[in-house]
């Protein structure tokens, strides 16, 4: 493998799509509202509702009893207000976490594969001397690197949003703890290379940045309904679990670059143009 | 396949179909090293794929190819470090500068680290972009475009070069200059230019062999006068006349049966005339002697690529 050659593959997606402010608003402000100033805000004032004179703190109470044993032998030194903060900043918004990984790579996917037939700038690329496993991979990673990165970063944000808001009722620091460890070293590269390859299927079939990016957002539908199933108190994500739940998303995410690697080649791509 | 010694681009038989179309249809190519090959052709005539066969960018349905003494098809990455290709569209990044495009470029073409820098500006000064290096490509015009494409193309110091189109949209200046690049790169005797062209002006500026391509089949191949004598038998003719008589000897050139295209000089009174053959000549200058027109000039004209290639255009359109 050329490295000379991915690494510039790399800094020419990542120049391209630093310069479009379609594809580098939502980087920006997704994070910012779902991991900075939603966290912020309930930490803030979730505490404070629980004494709101039309709250049924029985039904709270009955709420949290429903969670599993595990979950409640960790609540039982906690006041019903910790148990709360506890309960949405770090079991509720792990699986929105991964909303980070799955967008910014599918965004970036979208724009650099779609994207780069809808701007018929892939012609010159394609006549370089480079082999198509190696252009593959520097598409790849050129999605993958950023979305590790804003991940990473937004994980940052959220521990520091979450503790800093939640510090007047936590009164110390509650977040990380070792399912979101997993959650970000795990299943976080897995969700990234998911959405890489969901997008990388998509573009191979649509010929727009746009419609690449809408229907490979489809591969968020899971996390959405993680969220509800948890909201339920169906499931909570246990360190157990978010390993499991890594398992599938990588097989997933492997199944779909194994195929993505299988169909990107020079000749199928030029003669569907 | 036997390729001679001295030969860059060698194919037999070479076929690509797409579906019930056939693009290249059993291209036979001999291309010597330093040559300037004019590959002509209209829209959808199977130039573009050719290159991309070329390239190994595209696989063939039939037949072989040897180019640089590599097969196309098994050693395409060896073969694109050895060629440069100036596509259709510049495929360019509109995000970036120029300056970010080539160094990109030269690392994706391994030139050496230590050459980057120097190579870029070397570029960018010799197609006058020096001054707008540093601006994104978006704010480019349409033949800046086409310079930096060139420029991309020439990066590497490529032994084979395919041009598709290189002066399209360029101002007379800037053709110029890129017709002196190409000169330069072939007299070297080093350097191959496989220039897929419309520009017939171009071809016969420029080329030392053209290579007609009609429907993907290649119709006629030869220096541009070789084929003009071969393949088109006709004649052109420039008659000059007195400026009294002009409308005379019009009207004879016009009842004349064997005349075609005929025109008259806005400001002279000459006439010029195709003839299917020279044979024709002596009956004409009877006709127009016959009829009092005073003769002062007949000249024939050398067959222009021009004719020679709607010749074989309508010749291929008739057997279709």
């Amino acid at each position: 493998m050329n490295r000379r050659a991915i690494l510039a593959i790399v800094r020419r997606d990542l120049l391209t799509v630093s310069r479009s402010k379609g594809v580098m608003y939502p980087l920006i402000i997704v994070p910012l509202i779902l991991m900075v100033a939603m966290p912020a805000a309930l930490g803030y004032f979730m505490p404070a509702s629980t004494r709101a004179p039309n709250v049924n703190i029985g039904e709270l109470e009955q709420f949290l009893a429903q969670m599993p044993a595990t979950l409640q032998a960790q609540f039982a030194t906690y006041t019903l207000e910790q148990q709360l903060i506890v309960y949405m900043l770090l079991y509720m918004f792990a699986p929105l976490f991964l909303v980070m990984p799955l967008m910014v790579s599918t965004v970036i996917a979208a724009d650099s594969f779609a994207g780069e037939k809808e701007r018929k700038t892939l012609e010159a690329l394609i006549y370089t001397p480079t082999s198509d496993m190696e252009l593959f991979v520097g598409k790849l990673l050129s999605g993958w690197l950023p979305a590790m990165a804003v991940s990473l970063i937004s994980f940052v944000l959220y521990g520091v949003s979450a503790n800093l808001s939640a510090w007047p009722t936590m009164q110390h620091i509650f977040f990380p703890n070792a399912m979101w460890l997993v959650l970000v070293f795990w299943v976080t590269p897995g969700a990234a290379a998911l959405g890489m390859g969901a997008a990388v299927l998509v573009s191979s079939r649509v010929s727009t940045f746009q419609e690449a990016y809408q229907l490979s957002s489809i591969v968020v539908i899971p996390i959405v309904l993680l969220v509800l199933v948890q909201a339920l108190g169906v499931i909570y994500l246990s360190v157990a679990l978010t390993v499991a739940l890594g398992v599938v998303i990588w097989i997933a995410a492997v199944a779909l670059l194994w195929w993505g690697v299988r169909t990107f080649r020079r000749n199928e791509i030029i003669a569907r143009w | 396949m036997t390729a001679q010694a001295s030969a860059v681009i060698v194919t037999k038989g070479l076929t690509r179909r797409f579906g019930a179309l056939t693009a290249v249809d059993s291209l036979d190519l001999v291309i010597e090293q330093g040559e300037v090959l004019g590959f002509l052709g209209h829209n959808g005539a199977g130039k573009t794929t050719t290159v991309r066969l070329l390239n190994g960018v595209l696989t063939a349905s039939a037949g072989q190819a040897r180019v640089l003494g590599l097969d196309p098809a098994s050693d395409g990455v060896a073969l694109r470090r050895r060629t440069g290709v100036l596509t259709e569209t510049p495929s360019l990044d509109e995000r970036l500068t120029a300056r970010e495009q080539l160094a990109i470029y030269a690392d994706l073409y391994d030139v050496p680290r230590s050459q980057v820098s120097a190579r870029v500006d070397e570029l960018l000064e010799a197609f006058q972009l020096a001054d707008r290096g540093d601006d994104r490509v978006s704010g480019y015009s349409k033949g800046m475009r086409q310079r930096l494409a060139l420029a991309r193309s020439f990066l590497h110091k490529p032994e084979l070069l395919f041009l598709d189109e290189p002066t399209s949209g360029l101002d007379p200046v800037s053709t110029r200059q890129v017709h002196t690049l190409i000169r330069e790169q072939s007299r070297s005797g080093d350097h191959t230019v496989f220039l897929c062209t419309h520009n017939l002006e171009e071809a016969q500026r420029l080329c030392h062999r053209v290579a007609v391509l009609e429907h993907g089949r290649l119709v006629a191949i030869g220096a541009p006068a070789e084929l003009g004598r071969n393949l088109w038998q006709g004649v052109r003719l420039e008659v000059e006349t007195s400026p009294a008589c002009v409308e005379l000897a019009s009207s004879v050139i016009h009842a004349f049966p064997a005349a075609r295209d005929v025109t008259l000089a806005e400001d002279r009174p000459i006439l010029t005339l195709a003839l299917a053959d020279r044979e024709q000549i002596p009956q004409l200058v009877e006709r127009l002697a016959a009829a009092g027109a005073p003769l002062y000039r007949l000249d024939p004209q050398e067959p222009t690529l021009e004719d020679v290639y709607f010749a074989l255009h309508g010749e291929q359109e008739a057997t279709r």
